[in-house]
């Protein structure tokens, strides 16, 4: 490396060794633009599709007020109404409860894998964490229509186990293991100093899993539960199966309900393509895509804020 | 040399990591308020020492220590409480470490740990150890910043107040002043010498006139081996005990 021969190779590079060398570098750099931009047109190319079936009901008679405040959703009948309040309130139910269990449950098992497990046991913890992840979530509907159910019913004595609850479950199980797999990098990801130089002046590991590494993550770990958020929000076959199917403000966890992406699920395929059912279909999920857009932007502003801090 | 009524004392100390021994049949002891200076080239085991005592070496995996440690008679390895044990002594890492968190919050970290909740005794322990640092002047009227936005030598000033937090015992310093300029470091080193009024210091380092200028005693490892442990002006003189030392110390290592 240290032979000047090769050196003054390098420096007195022939012009059309050179040549090629730019052209390569030029190549590179517009694959990566072309990458990087074609993420942020997929994007918007989904929402335009969406938005294009939709907008012609949007803005061609369709009642927007009824559409999110009234609870009547007939979109058959012969004078269809188009209420979506109750799958709003369904979804948003199902979601908030899913993250009431799940980030408790997520965040703790982050911290358990990633500071008090060791060896074995941790490789072990996240191969079955991984296998969670892995699992369809048709199984998910499947084990809450034959497990959970009768255990509802058992448990609160209701006459069907099909409802907010059951749904939450399978959706905080389901979101459980990408806040861990995302929440384990974001602890990881704090440098080792801190746990030693807390440790040294005698913090207990509780003490330093709360007053400096939870505090430290708390960017990547607010990313793990919204990313779980979001996939909770989308979800579709497992709410599908375990909420009940019935069109309701629900008022009690154990109530039945029935979520915007379920009503999508169930009615699309049974609608004429360009009827006005079809389009309030689209109409919602628009509206989906917005909730989580709002999500996502919230996310963005509250890290912002915390990094200004 | 043996020390009456030794503040520390390490006997037959012995420390692997895996099948690598980092320090072989180390017998050591250290006197109430002295300073004792560590000097040794690298790899020599000065790093392994500081974290037998204050036991975060046994959190490295692989890592394994035998022998006799003892604070005032007391062994450190018997001991149930591992943080009452870290919160006895102050420990400054050779590259400052700010924990992400305002200087203030830095400093009454230990404190907190240890239970302290008042406010006005909190502040009180904050500007102690911050003037007992030198590093008030400088951050006074900004307790608020970030811990982490303070230059190399002012976070290192830092880590000194907050090892002395708890009040220390013992006060082990690691090649602290390798982050930090010829000026701050001998500010400092008048810290140490008023410190030492009221704590045993460990000072481990890499600049044997740093040793020298400020240790009562000297002790040489190399290699895992200690060499040989003396009266500072000995060490340093023309006539240390063995060879290697003299060579070390006047610079003509090979
Ligand atoms: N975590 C570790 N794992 C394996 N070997 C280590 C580890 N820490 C230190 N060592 C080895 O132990 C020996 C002594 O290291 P150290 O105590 O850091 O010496 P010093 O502080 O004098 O440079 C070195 O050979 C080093 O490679
Ligand atoms: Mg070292």
């Amino acid at each position: 490396m240290d032979d000047p021969g090769d050196n003054t190779r390098l420096v007195g590079r022939s012009p059309a060794r050179e040549r090629l060398h730019r052209a390569t570098e030029l190549v590179i750099e517009t694959v990566i633009r072309v990458c990087g931009v074609s993420a942020v047109i997929f994007v918007f190319g989904i929402f335009y599709f969406v938005f294009r079936e939709a907008a012609p009901l949007l803005f061609g008679g369709l009642d927007l007020g009824q559409l999110l405040t009234s609870s009547a959703w007939y979109p058959d009948s012969s004078n269809p109404r188009y209420g979506a309040f109750a799958l709003i309130a369904g979804t948003l139910s199902v979601t908030l409860l899913a993250m009431l269990i799940a980030v408790p449950l997520g965040l703790g098992a982050a911290v358990f894998v990633s500071e008090f497990c060791t060896g074995r046991t941790k490789e072990i913890l996240k191969i079955v964490i991984e296998l969670l992840a892995a699992i369809p979530s048709v199984v998910w509907g499947f084990i809450g229509l034959v497990i959970l159910n009768p255990v509802i019913i058992d448990l609160f004595d209701t006459p069907v186990g099909l409802n907010i609850l059951n749904g939450a479950i399978l959706l905080a199980l389901m979101s459980v293991p990408i806040m861990v797999s995302i929440g384990e990098d974001a602890l990881k990801a704090v440098p080792d100093a801190y746990r030693e130089a807390a440790e040294a002046m005698g913090a207990t590991r509780w003490q330093v899993t709360w007053r400096v590494l939870l505090p430290a993550a708390r960017n990547g770990l607010l990313a793990a539960v919204l990313l779980g958020v979001g996939r909770a929000v989308g979800e579709t076959m497992a709410v599908l199966m375990a909420t009940g199917h019935s069109v309701n403000v629900p008022d009690s966890p154990l109530d039945s309900v029935r979520t915007i992406t379920a009503t999508i699920a169930a009615e699309l395929g049974e609608t004429a393509q360009g009827s006005n059912h079809y389009r309030v279909l689209f109409v919602l999920g628009s509206l989906l895509f917005l909730i989580t857009f709002l999500v996502n932007l919230t996310a963005d502003l509250v890290i912002r804020g915390v990094k200004k801090r | 040399m043996v020390v009456k009524h030794a503040k520390i004392a390490f006997r037959d100390l012995r420390v692997r990591y895996g099948d690598k021994t980092a320090l072989e049949d180390v017998s050591l002891e250290v006197a109430p308020n002295e300073i004792l200076g560590i000097i040794g080239p690298a790899g020599s085991g000065k790093t392994s020492l500081l974290r037998v005592l204050n036991r975060t070496l046994e959190q490295t995996a692989g890592a394994k220590v035998t022998g006799d440690v003892r604070i005032d008679g007391e062994d450190v390895y018997r001991m149930r409480d591992v943080s009452r044990l870290r919160r006895r002594i102050g420990m400054v890492a050779p590259l400052p470490v700010g924990l992400p968190m305002s200087i203030y919050d830095n400093v009454a970290f230990a404190p907190r740990m240890a239970g302290v909740t008042d406010r006005k005794r909190l502040e009180v322990i904050v500007e102690r150890c911050l003037r007992q640092a030198a590093l008030w002047d400088e951050v006074e009227q900004r307790l608020g910043d970030l811990g982490t936005k303070l230059s190399g030598g002012q976070q290192q000033r830092l880590t000194i107040a907050r090892a002395l937090s708890h009040s220390p015992e013992i006060l082990c310093l690691d090649e602290f002043s390798i982050a930090i300029d010829p000026v701050t470091t001998m500010r400092i080193e008048e810290v140490l010498k008023e410190l030492r009024k009221h704590m045993t210091i460990l000072l481990v380092t890499n600049l044997v006139q740093q040793a020298r200028r400020l240790a009562d005693r000297t002790a040489f490892l190399l290699l895992g081996e200690l060499v040989e442990v003396g009266p500072t002006e000995e060490v340093f003189g023309r006539t240390p005990r063995d060879r290697r030392t003299f060579e070390y110390v006047h610079g003509h290592f090979g």
